[in-house]
């Protein structure tokens, strides 16, 4: 047999809030806060017996000149207590936590994710995160202390740290043998010790074994530095790059580089974030989508998200009208705060940006619509599902990460419309075939 | 004239298979189960089936241990724990009305998260959450986190450098609590807005920054979660003398006190007293709700109370407490606490000795001996936890501009 097997495609679901492309004016839309949201969406994802559900953090709200916005979603709440209730109101989905390396220490992630894995029988994750900057240490005791050269350290050691937490509680260490007497099977249950650049800890950890022993890790790394930990250290991936060609080269690049640590490629997954848009017909849907964008793309909504690369004051010039042909401020303090600025180097992307608009003559919101707007599938059912599962298959990657514009609704009709097409191919399971996260990532339990 | 509903409050001390070191050897005790989410969604239920004001769930930042201050290497007793406030957060959705108060300490942690995932807890729960504050003054707990050295416990709580310290964590603490306090606030009830004629999302004078500058550290804030439902979830904390009675004065709703005896017990509500009139100067500020801990053995149809414990007592370390332990059949333990509902307590925590039988044993004959006397309510009466205890269920939000009327 040469044909190689049908790969299973990895579905998260991914419940957005404070970026721009949620409608929070959808007649339509819900809370962002209350419980009911997140239970429907992890609740509709579980239907269509999607891999995991997860929640993104941000821990200061953004500002723009010192004034916290107004004009997106603002607030959420604490990503880990949603998840342990959301344990109580599924039973198969997994349950990704994003949680950052630099304003917590291991002892309490370990403690927190073990605990989450415990509390759900299996099936938590974590999406290791760091950052560094001052305006988010201002919430900290410890204030804004890491230098940013020493992310990728503080987070290779902070995943070491927490899985030797982990790994401190034996599968067999609990006895609970009310005839001997023994509670403890080990005396040392618990014990570790851990030394490194940013940490040197060492006691007894207090959550023993947690049902997949180690949580499920998920990172989200571009620089060669970032794929090389993530390669080398996360059980998936999610990934920035969800077209040809870029798609295929960052899925090769990732299974290589895993390979190179002498893991099985398979055992990496990699997830591109991911929407889509429904119609009747492929032009209905792309009208549809048009009509989404356009919501999105409100003038404030255009004008703050051009202010980050300008690092600069924009609201005297008219959305409608020619992009300004001022420089960014490179130097200047920044005039957006709470939010990475993930295009690259500044002074560069404005001039880009600036001849592209001139070549072709467009307006501000239009440039925005260019560079900002981005719904990865449109079509009917059928037409999403099946090039949803030709990108997959063509390895572009092992799944997606599916997010939406209407919360909590959004999510409903790809699971109605899109989820039975692709059970139809064999490409997505009908039923979980384990009960932990890892069990139906088809990782293998440490 | 209607009589006026009672008011007297009862809560439940979860932890472990209960509160006698050998309770997990009991037959009932589920000890395969201490780490399981059913274990603890049906302790919960159960005690709310007994209409308990609310249960608080125990937890540490290091191992149990025999002696409280320092680590031990015991394989005979419960060991190993889970995140309390995760424990609450998992029970929420399948309880409806009883308060959930995890315990989370504040001396390694981060206001700024302990904060939001109270109000998170507030948020899942509709408004039943609470914290009980703890610090962690041993050493060894300081060596999980590695940041700073603390000088334990190990030379006795009589030496002054041990004293000094834990004035510092109290102190630390009582400025933990006010980050969280104010970081609630920091979104004010109305804020979210929601107008598309001006596209804005929040009112955005309505989300206020806390600049807090303190002795231990500093928060600018405001919260990343919205203002929980509570406005201000319960906040608690266990004193066993004048500082912490202090810190609770300053910080706290409830304050766990530990009287062994009458006597005892009307000492500590009149030094209880004195550090609310030093420390509880706002005049706006509530009542501090007094609960006396009391951990309990109730007589069963199979066993009394007291043969129970000297039973468990016979198989290991007999058990040691610093809350009285009394025993005795449900009528005449229901006796004792309509003493301290006399004494002017305003109610009792109660610690069952183990779990799988005095839980039951509270819910099925405690708690109808104490409704039999008019003391206890024979419904929830509130939506929230607040409102369950009788605190004002519309709290004042500090950075609201006053109305001009």
């Amino acid at each position: 047999m040469t044909e190689r097997s049908r790969k299973q495609i990895v579905l998260a679901a991914y419940l957005g809030g404070v970026n721009e492309d949620i409608l929070w004016e959808h007649p339509e839309a819900g809370s962002q806060i209350d419980f009911s949201t997140f239970r429907h969406v992890a609740q509709t994802a579980e239907r269509g017996r999607f891999d995991y559900f997860f929640l993104a953090e941000g821990l200061a709200l953004r500002e723009r000149d010192g004034q916290v916005f107004d004009h997106d979603v603002v607030g959420r709440p604490d990503t880990i207590p949603v998840l342990a209730a959301l344990a109580a109101v599924t039973s198969h989905i997994g349950l990704v936590g994003t949680l950052n390396a630099t304003f917590n220490e291991p002892y309490e992630l370990a403690r927190q994710l073990a605990s989450l894995d415990h509390l759900s029988g299996g099936r938590a994750g974590w999406n290791v995160v760091t950052s560094f900057d001052a305006f988010t240490g201002a919430n900290f005791r410890r204030g804004g202390f890491l230098d940013p050269a020493d992310r990728y350290v503080r987070a290779e050691e902070a995943v070491a740290a927490v899985q030797a937490l982990w790994d401190s509680w034996g599968e067999h260490a609990i006895a609970a043998d009310p005839v001997s007497g023994r509670f403890l099977a080990d005396a040392r249950a618990g014990e570790f010790e851990f030394s490194g650049r940013q940490f040197d800890i060492g006691g007894r950890f207090t959550v023993p074994r947690s049902p997949q022993g180690r949580p499920v890790i998920v990172q989200a790394g571009v620089s060669p530095q970032g794929r090389d930990f993530a390669a080398a250290t996360a059980d998936a991936i999610f990934s920035p790059f969800h077209r040809a060609p870029e798609a295929h080269e960052f899925y090769r690049d990732i299974k290589a580089r895993a390979a190179g640590f002498g893991r099985d490629p398979s055992h990496v997954k990699v997830l591109p974030g991911t929407s889509f848009v429904l119609g009747d017909s492929k032009a209905d849907a792309e009208e549809k989508a048009r009509h989404i964008l356009q919501q999105q793309l409100t003038p404030r909504t255009v004008q703050v998200l051009f202010e980050q690369a300008w690092n600069r004051d924009l609201s005297a010039f008219d959305v409608d009208g020619p992009v300004p042909s001022l420089p960014p401020l490179v130097e200047g303090p920044p005039f957006i705060q709470g939010r990475a600025f993930v295009f690259g180097d500044r002074a560069t992307v404005v001039r880009g940006w600036q001849s592209l608009a001139e070549e072709k003559g467009l307006s501000l919101r239009q440039l925005a619509a260019t560079v900002f707007g981005r719904i990865d599938y449109t079509g009917t059912p059928q037409q999403v599902a099946d090039e949803l599962d030709a990108f997959v298959q063509g390895d572009g990657a092992d799944g997606v990460v599916v997010g939406s514009h209407l919360v909590p609704g959004g999510l409903d009709e790809f699971v109605d419309l899109v989820v039975p097409l692709l059970q139809e191919k064999g490409s997505l399971r009908t039923e979980y075939e384990g009960s932990t996260l890892r069990e139906n990532l088809g990782l293998p339990t440490p | 004239m209607p009589m006026s509903s009672p008011t007297f409050h009862l809560a439940i001390a979860l932890d472990g298979a209960g509160w006698h070191p050998a309770a997990w050897r009991e037959p009932g005790s589920r000890r395969e189960e201490l780490f399981s989410p059913g274990y603890w969604v049906d302790l919960v239920q159960e005690a709310e089936r007994g209409l308990i004001d609310f249960v608080t769930i125990e937890d540490t930042l290091g191992l149990q241990s025999a002696d409280p201050f320092v680590p031990d290497t015991r394989t005979d007793e419960v060991r190993g724990r889970l995140d309390a406030l995760l424990i609450a957060s998992r029970v929420a959705p399948v309880t409806e009305r009883i308060g959930l108060v995890p315990t989370v300490t504040v001396t390694h942690t981060e206001p700024f998260h302990v904060s939001k995932a109270v109000a998170t807890l507030d948020h899942v729960s509709e408004g039943r959450g609470g914290w009980q504050v703890k610090v962690s003054g041993r050493s060894d707990e300081a060596q999980h986190f590695g940041r700073r050295e603390l000088v334990g416990f190990e030379a006795g709580l009589a030496d002054p450098a041990v004293q000094t310290q834990v004035v510092e964590l109290c102190d630390e603490a009582a400025e933990a609590v006010e980050v969280a306090r104010r970081l609630w606030d920091s979104w004010e009830p109305d804020a979210e807005i929601r107008d598309a004629a001006t596209d804005r999302f929040i009112d955005a004078e309505k989300v206020h920054r806390i600049e807090f500058e303190g002795r231990f550290f500093s928060v600018r804030g405001p919260a990343i979660t919205p203002r929980p439902p509570q406005g201000q979830p319960v906040v608690a904390a266990l004193a066993h003398a004048e500082v912490p009675y202090r810190l609770a004065a300053r910080s706290a709703d409830v304050v766990f006190v530990t009287p062994h005896g009458l006597d005892d017990a009307r000492g500590i509500l009149a030094q209880v007293a004195a550090a609310v009139d030093a420390e509880r100067r706002d005049p706006g500020r509530e009542r501090l709700l007094v609960f006396a801990d009391l951990l309990v053995f109730v007589d069963t149809a199979a066993e009394s109370g007291a043969a129970r414990l000297q039973r468990l007592d016979g198989l290991g370390r007999a058990l040691s407490s610093d809350a009285a332990v009394v025993t005795g059949s449900a009528a005449s333990l229901a006796e004792q606490l309509a003493e301290l509902a006399s004494l002017g307590f305003d109610g009792v925590r109660l610690r069952p000795g183990v779990l799988a039988d005095d839980l039951p044993a509270i819910v099925d004959g405690i708690v109808p001996e104490l409704q039999r006397r008019g003391l206890f309510r024979t419904r929830y009466e509130a939506a929230t936890l607040r409102g369950q205890l009788g605190l004002s269920e519309e709290v004042a939000d500090r950075y609201a501009k006053a109305v001009l009327r």
